[in-house]
């Protein structure tokens, strides 16, 4: 198939590239942008672990055309530490063990992302619902929600200090 | 964030919870995993695999395939014919089939092309012939075949099987005052770690010959020296000229613990096309790759005396293994020697059956071996409390060993925390108060497991340590540790950093750690059997004591006083009899300044110079006293090494070398669930799960595991379950293999339980797969004492639920199940999806060739 040119806006930076109209934006990012934060974990986007951020929203970049992107504002993982320190939910996720093999971590990080900027203080169910889309095998989520409500609590304390 | 829960040791840093120290390159996504990999002209490969369970090959035509545009080469089975298999026994597998193909996914062919999307099309075009043979897919039915053998050395399928009797076990059951009797089946599992399997490999070219020279394999792998070991079998090469590099894993469970098929072919699709190859699988090839936890069916008997005592056990365990030997002589191992090996029973009788069957080959899952025998075992005992009308964990208090002893079978048990579990999990779920008096359709269940830390004899025979470790301080100060350990997200590299600060006295972000290359890092059998901690933990605590002794000697010469008198904390290097406070205003702080920047190299004439040059002092910082010993030597580097005990290496009978282990750890756990008789929905409002760890190195790393196991035991509880249908898997996708998301998760609590093993390095023993077999039976345990059936059958589906409560109203229990009540089941049922009907599975494609040629059903359904 004939390649075609797409211009992709991902984390505030302009790529043009080449790729075939039926390239999905998972490869684009891995293969052509080398970033290769986004995993893919399933055949039939059922895992999560391609999660990305467009226009705000969480997407599956293994079930999106790269060429439908072309105009909207790309998140991924690699975009999410702010002037190259950790965001909060990063460091939250290292220390309380959010992450143990880390395959599904980018994937998390994205979705926790857009929960917080939903609803800042999230209860409970709020947030095993807003994670029930994304698959672990490793921590059983108990550590991400300690996760979680530290970083919400260190972005408090940050904020009170500012 | 300190642990106030446990008592404060005197460690630096052992004891603390710690970020791990690749938590980093996680959470920005720039850690590389394998299939994040990639080299200037690499291909793709894809494989091609068989859809038949069982089939002659009689010929393979790749010419249509080789030449398509983009295609570089086609492999198949006679380009690297050599057989292969993690066992010595089990050399039974070849990376690309030779003769016949034994399950639907077997490995057929590999193209490699220069995209991924040529290689998917050059699939299509790889004309193979097969010739139909009858199929075996039940255990017990494949345990009577005469003909059409799966593999022509194992008659009756029959991969091993073993008949041990310990003590006099039919005396104990004449004797016995209640004999509890009853078949238990698990259905099968597999592991669905998150990153499907990837192996990227290379040839350098041989700078004198210009042929293809040393290779390099990048692979996710949790046995970088035994896929090195396979490698050079198989392609016939030295190991020494074969470097494995396991890069981040996403995962692993058992799956990635021996040499899966791609790890190979990837290698001969390199040789042969002369240009790096990376295959990595898709999520169904990762399901066809399986080596999970087989389908078990466990026929069990135990006798006790009125007062609950256990005085004797029989099992007889089949195991569906399927087309390979895989890990499974060890599987059928480990369910004997461990099943008799958590309380103290005097006589034990077992006789297991591994099996072949035409599906794909089980091997090592989390728990290996001894998860579906405690699913039996703690049902059981959980029936016989009930009859003998005692409180379940009562009777398991009962029969508790009595440390430190020889069990029946010869596993010696030193440290053994399970009263102490026991008891935190009873206190905790308020069992005493709350058993019996939860609202309706509410119940608790209690159930205990246990595993080793690290099997004490190594897979390939030899005296070989089974762990080493190297170390190496230069003048800069930093510490490098080289370690073969395999870090799969347990986080052993963390480990490793911690037990080899703890030992130097220095701080962690001076450590730095080099894992699992075989160029670089000294042999480390891999993670398996939860061995890592204790093995690697030893090894890395004996080198960082070597390295110790020499930074020691240095620094007493310079401080004038006694090598033993020094403490090494806190980045300094001390005379211990001086109080810290008196040192602390003379101590020469060497604290990371505010930048990060730990003091550099010490250079001729600089202040620290002058000051190594003064006479005799209270204290030195860690760099100096570095500095004053490569004076002596030069580079410092130590090396330690571990290999179990002989006394822990178990027994003498045939198949004794499975089961022992230089230590156990111990889990006990409540279950509290809720039942909806309408839907037979299984809600696990919580678990409690106490885990004797032996000391928790890492609280937080310990917590985390404790918690993995715990829900990866409820999701085969509960959910998780392979379909079968003649020889097809119905959900090879993580949205029909139901692996729990977060909303069906339970709350968990994780205690950590610390009975200070003698030789764990700091004490420390497993904790990653110890509590997960326990949550099976404390979740059925909990059904009956919430809606009083006895599932014997597991995952308690809602189906399965539902069959139970109407099989205990007595109204005759649907034929919606073909008769089968899983409070007794029988036989495995092949059922076409998650409702058993009693029809015929999915039709072949009308243009599968299968339905055209061939007509009568070949297999033996």
């Amino acid at each position: 198939m004939k390649k075609q040119l797409l211009e992709l806006t991902i984390n505030g930076r302009t790529h043009e590239l080449a790729s075939e109209p039926n390239a999905l934006l998972l490869d684009v990012l891995r293969v052509d942008l080398g970033l290769t934060g986004s995993k893919r974990g399933c055949d039939d986007s059922s895992c999560g672990a391609c999660t990305v951020m467009v226009d705000g929203t969480p997407m599956l970049s293994c079930t999106l055309l790269a060429a439908s992107c072309e105009g909207q504002s790309i998140t991924t993982i690699e975009g999410i530490s702010e002037h190259g320190s950790l965001a909060a939910i990063q460091k939250a996720y290292g220390d309380w063990g959010g992450a143990q093999c880390g395959y599904c971590t980018p994937g998390f990080i994205i979705t926790v992302k857009h929960l917080l900027a939903e609803n800042p203080d999230p209860k409970d169910e709020d947030i095993r619902s807003a994670l029930s889309s994304n698959l672990c095998r490793c921590t059983g989520y108990t550590q991400m929600y300690q996760a979680i409500k530290a970083a919400i609590d260190a972005e408090k304390k940050g904020l009170a200090s500012m | 964030m300190t642990d106030n829960r446990r008592p404060t040791t005197t460690f630096s840093t052992i004891g603390k919870s710690v970020a791990m120290i690749d938590a980093a390159e996680k959470t920005t996504g720039a850690g590389k995993y394998a299939d994040d990999l990639s080299l200037p002209g690499m291909l793709i490969g894809k494989i091609l695999h068989s859809p038949y369970p069982h089939a002659r090959i009689k010929s393979i035509d790749t010419s249509r395939a080789e030449a398509l545009e983009g295609v570089i080469a086609v492999v198949i089975g006679p380009d690297a014919p050599n057989p292969f298999g993690i066992l010595p026994v089990g050399h039974d597998e070849h990376a690309l089939a030779l003769d016949k193909v034994r399950y639907v996914g077997d490995n057929v062919a590999c193209v490699v092309a220069v995209s991924e999307s040529i290689a998917e099309k050059a699939l299509e075009l790889v004309d193979v012939e097969y010739e139909l043979l009858p199929a075996y897919f039940d255990p017990e039915e494949s345990m009577r075949a005469e003909t059409d053998l799966i593999h022509d050395n194992k008659p009756h399928n029959v991969e091993k099987d073993y008949h041990h009797a310990f003590g006099d076990p039919e005396k104990a059951f004449a004797e016995a005052d209640y004999v509890a009797e009853g078949r238990f089946l698990a259905n099968e599992v597999t592991h669905a770690a998150m990153e499907p399997h990837s192996t990227l490999a290379s040839f350098e070219l041989d700078p004198h010959t210009g042929k293809p020279g040393r290779l390099i394999v990048w692979s996710s792998t949790q046995v970088p020296y035994y896929l090195q070991h396979k490698l050079s079998l198989v392609l016939e090469m030295p190991m020494q000229q074969i470097r494995v590099i396991k890069p981040l894993v996403g995962g692993g469970f058992g799956g990635k613990s021996e040499v899966i098929p791609l790890e190979i072919i990837a290698a001969i699709a390199a040789r042969k096309a002369k240009a790096p190859v990376k295959i990595t699988y898709t999520r169904e090839e990762v399901f066809w790759a399986h080596r999970g936890r087989p389908r078990t069916i466990v026929d069990l008997k135990t006798a006790v005396k009125n007062d609950g005592r256990i005085t004797a056990v029989k099992a007889r365990v089949v195991q569906d293994g399927g087309a390979y030997c895989s890990y499974g002589v060890v599987t059928i191992l480990y369910s004997g020697a461990l099943l008799g090996a958590l309380y103290d029973i005097p006589n034990i009788q077992y006789d297991g059956y591994r099996v072949l069957t035409n599906k794909p080959a089980c091997g090592a899952m989390r728990g290996h071996g001894t998860v579906n025998v405690r699913f039996a075992f703690e049902s059981q005992l959980d029936e016989i409390a009930a009859h003998l009308k005692l409180d379940p964990a009562e009777i398991r208090r009962r029969n508790l060993l009595q440390p430190p002893c020889i069990t029946i079978n010869g596993l010696r048990v030193q440290s053994y925390g399970l009263p102490e579990c026991i008891d935190q999990v009873v206190t905790r779920a308020k069992w005493t108060e709350r058993k019996g008096k939860l609202p309706k359709n509410r119940g608790l269940g209690i159930a205990c497991s246990h595993y080793v830390s690290g099997a004490a004899n190594s897979i390939i025979r030899s005296d070989m340590p089974h762990s080493t470790v190297n170390i190496k301080i230069d003048r800069d100060g930093g510490v490098v540790v080289y370690t073969g350990a395999s870090d799969i997200g347990q986080g052993s590299d963390t480990m490793v950093a911690q037990v080899t600060a703890e030992v130097l006295g220095c701080s962690l972000s001076r450590v730095h750690v080099v894992a699992a290359d075989t160029d670089l890092t000294p042999i480390d059998i891999g993670s398996y059997s939860s061995r890592v901690t204790f093995m690697n933990g030893n090894a890395t605590l004996r080198a960082a004591e070597e390295v110790k002794k020499q930074i020691a000697a240095a620094a007493a010469k310079k401080m004038g006083c006694a090598p033993e008198d020094l403490a090494f904390r806190d980045d300094s290097v001390k005379k211990s009899s001086i109080t810290t406070d008196a040192l602390v205003a003379s101590a020469l702080s060497t604290q990371p300044s505010v930048s990060g920047r730990v003091e550099g190299q010490i250079l001729r004439g600089s202040l620290q110079q002058k000051r190594k040059d003064e006479g005799p002092k209270d204290s030195m910082s860690f760099e100096e006293a570095v500095v004053a010993a490569i004076d002596f030597h030069g580079a410092l580097t130590g090396t330690g090494s571990y290999a179990p005990p002989p006394e822990a290496r178990g027994g003498k009978h045939k198949g004794a070398g499975v089961g022992p282990s230089p230590a156990y750890s111990y889990s006990a756990q409540v279950a509290e669930v809720t039942v909806d008789e309408d839907t037979g929905e299984v809600t696990v409002h919580k678990v409690w799960a106490a885990h004797d760890c032996g000391r928790a190195l890492n609280p937080v790393s310990v917590e985390g595991q404790v918690i993995g196991s715990v829900w990866m035991g409820m999701g085969q509880a509960l959910t998780e379950e392979m379909v079968w249908k003649n020889g097809m898997l119905m959900n090879p996708g993580l949205l029909e293999y139901r692996s729990p998301s977060s909303v069906e998760s339970p709350e968990v609590e994780a205690i950590i339980v610390e009975s200070i093993d003698p030789e764990g390095p700091f004490g420390a023993k497993e904790s990653s797969e110890g509590s997960l077999a326990a949550t099976i039976p404390a979740i059925s345990n909990a059904i009956y004492d919430a809606v009083g059936v006895r599932l014997h059958e597991c995952p308690f589906t809602p189906e399965r639920v539902l069959a139970a409560l109407r099989t205990k109203k007595s109204a005759k229990s649907l034929n919606l199940t073909e008769g089968v009540d899983p409070t007794s089941p029988v036989r495995f049922r092949e059922h076409g999806g998650a409702l058993w009907f009693k029809g015929k599975g999915p039709e072949r494609h009308a243009l599968d060739p299968a339905r055209r040629t061939i007509h009568a059903e070949g297999g033996a359904d």
